[in-house]
């Protein structure tokens, strides 16, 4: 279980992009973090493995508190929690089964991961997670050599083959078309729900995240303004995310559906990502 | 709006100086510097004259070059050893090279490193392979150790500066990528840092063997080995036809040594 409290990170610049953010994700459900470009969504996500450090706050992933480790102590806990990016981030000059077994790198030593010496086991692993994520045969294609989708297989690949308690995922279908999109989706969801892990997802494209998650969290300016179920989330509340409309009020001007199509509608506070 | 705009006919292409006045100053200081260096030097068109007269002695005198069985020997062992050095020298110089430049790196090393891996780099880079060349015979005395020693020294500045600047140009999010993983630093260099960067440290391996061929030859005149000391003797010597067969070979050899660099670097993409 992670259970975040009043999460907040202040950049050097003096940008408030959390402002005290708290969230649960327990058992194998799938969180969608939505809201507009700047509202803190990657900050958000990133803060729960310390790849940014956030000013307060705390972060705890099964009772052990994140926030505060360093060295050894904060590697263990990093290698609990799958990193999916939205540039899939995959090391471009190395196999796919090297980037594979990188998610295995928290448990060998140096010397054997120069070597390229990983234990029977791992190796075992990595072949079996790319079969399930339909690259069986492709572990010796140079990472570079890959389509989109399939990069961001092997980046789902290398996140579950740690064998983690959750997944980060931080805009994954972003640089995809929306075909893939989808298929990338339903490979996210189905690994959850077959590992019996939670999935905390950020994404822009709200109908993505209504199809997809069991829970929506909307984010605004740093500050949670919304959640609930994807049933909940109607026009009213989509303003509240996208436009800092008062939600409770039922203010809001008509608003289409928010698909990407209609960033260029409103008076440009709608900023996507 | 429009019609203000089109009434103004004339337009200066913008000055790099503040204004024009301080450009023609520029230029007025450059050239009485130039006139001021010529007089200084006083170059007579007497001197220029007869030196261009020994200058064709010379050239005529080296003709035809000399390449008597033991004068071969000489230039074969001479060439040897330069060649030799270049490759010794390359090998540790950059073995010594690459922590530095990891060290020289703004987005890996932690800031006090940094100054130290820059200070390294720009202490070698500060002294050209004659002055190293010189002090290092005075150290370690004549022969190709000494020629060995002072271009390593020259390759740590030129592969450590070339590959910190290649190291801080890498792609972030793959590195990030691979600690997010739990990995530590130096498995995170391995993975996610050296992979990036492994293409330019083959090509610059090579470049700077290209280099230190070259320079090899040139180190020997201080005494520091290889085919210079030989191409220096025979100046000494008067033995010019000799010089010429000497100044021959090290082009040959130089021209091979590009010619290697130049394909293999163009292989490595």
């Amino acid at each position: 279980m992670l259970s975040v409290h009043d999460l907040e990170k202040t950049y050097s610049s003096g940008d408030r992009a959390l402002r005290g953010v708290s969230l649960e994700v327990t058992g194998n459900e799938t969180v969608a973090v939505i809201g507009p470009s700047g509202a803190g969504k990657s900050t958000f996500i990133r803060c729960i493995n310390r790849l940014t450090e956030p000013t307060g706050g705390s972060v705890e992933l099964d009772g052990v508190e994140v926030t505060g480790l360093s060295g050894d102590r904060l590697r263990e806990v990093r290698r609990d929690m799958g990193m999916i990016f939205q540039e899939f981030n995959l090391v471009e000059r190395l196999t796919v089964m090297e980037n594979v077994l990188s998610g295995r790198l928290g448990y060998v030593s140096t010397w054997k991961a120069f070597r390229r010496s990983f234990s029977g086991e791992d190796i075992a692993r990595a072949y079996e997670v790319l079969d399930r994520v339909g690259l069986a045969g492709h572990e010796n294609d140079r990472a570079d050599e890959l389509s989109g989708g399939q990069r961001q297989r092997v980046g789902i690949a290398r996140a579950v083959v740690q064998r983690p308690k959750i997944l980060l995922v931080d805009e994954p279908t972003s640089s995809l078309d929306p075909e893939t999109s989808r298929a990338v989706m339903d490979l996210l969801t189905e690994i959850a729900a077959e590992d019996d892990i939670p999935v905390l997802i950020n994404i822009h494209e709200v109908e993505l995240a209504r199809s997809y998650s069991d829970r929506i969290v909307g984010l605004r300016d740093g500050e949670k303004v919304f959640e609930g179920s994807p049933a909940e989330l109607d026009e009213r509340a989509r303003d509240g995310i996208y436009r800092g409309a008062d939600a409770g009020t039922g203010s809001a001007a008509e608003v289409g559906a928010q698909t990407s199509s209609d960033a260029s509608s409103g008076e440009g506070k709608i900023r996507r990502g | 709006m429009a019609t203000k705009a089109s009434e103004r006919q004339t337009w200066t292409r913008p000055t790099a100086f503040y204004n024009r006045y301080v450009k023609w100053a520029v230029y007025l200081v450059i050239v009485a510097f130039l006139l001021w260096s010529l007089y200084d030097m006083r170059i007579s068109t007497q001197r220029l004259l007869a030196g261009w007269d020994s200058a064709v002695d010379l050239v005529t005198s080296m003709f035809p070059p000399e390449l008597t069985p033991f004068k071969r020997s000489l230039l074969l062992k001479g060439m040897a050893e330069s060649v030799a050095m270049a490759v010794v020298a390359t090998v540790a110089g950059v073995v010594i090279s690459l922590p530095v430049a990891f060290m020289a790196a703004e987005n890996i090393a932690p800031r006090p490193v940094y100054w130290v891996g820059r200070g390294f780099i720009t202490v070698s880079r500060s002294f050209h392979e004659l002055i190293v060349a010189i002090i290092v015979v005075k150290a370690v005395g004549f022969g190709a150790l000494a020629g060995v020693i002072a271009l390593s020294f020259k390759t740590i500045g030129f592969f450590a500066k070339l590959l910190a600047e290649d190291i801080e140009d890498i792609d972030a999010g793959q590195m990030e990528a691979v600690s997010a993983t739990g990995a530590n630093q130096s498995q995170t260099l391995i993975f996610g840092v050296i992979p990036q960067v492994l293409p330019r440290i083959v090509g610059l391996t090579i470049y700077r063997w290209d280099i230190n061929i070259r320079h090899s030859t040139v180190v020997g005149i201080v005494g520091a080995g290889g085919i210079g000391a030989t191409l220096i003797n025979s100046f000494g010597k008067y033995d010019y036809d000799y010089s010429l067969t000497i100044i021959l070979a090290i082009v040959a050899v130089v021209i091979v040594g590009e010619l290697v660099s130049a394909y293999v670097r163009g292989r490595i993409r």
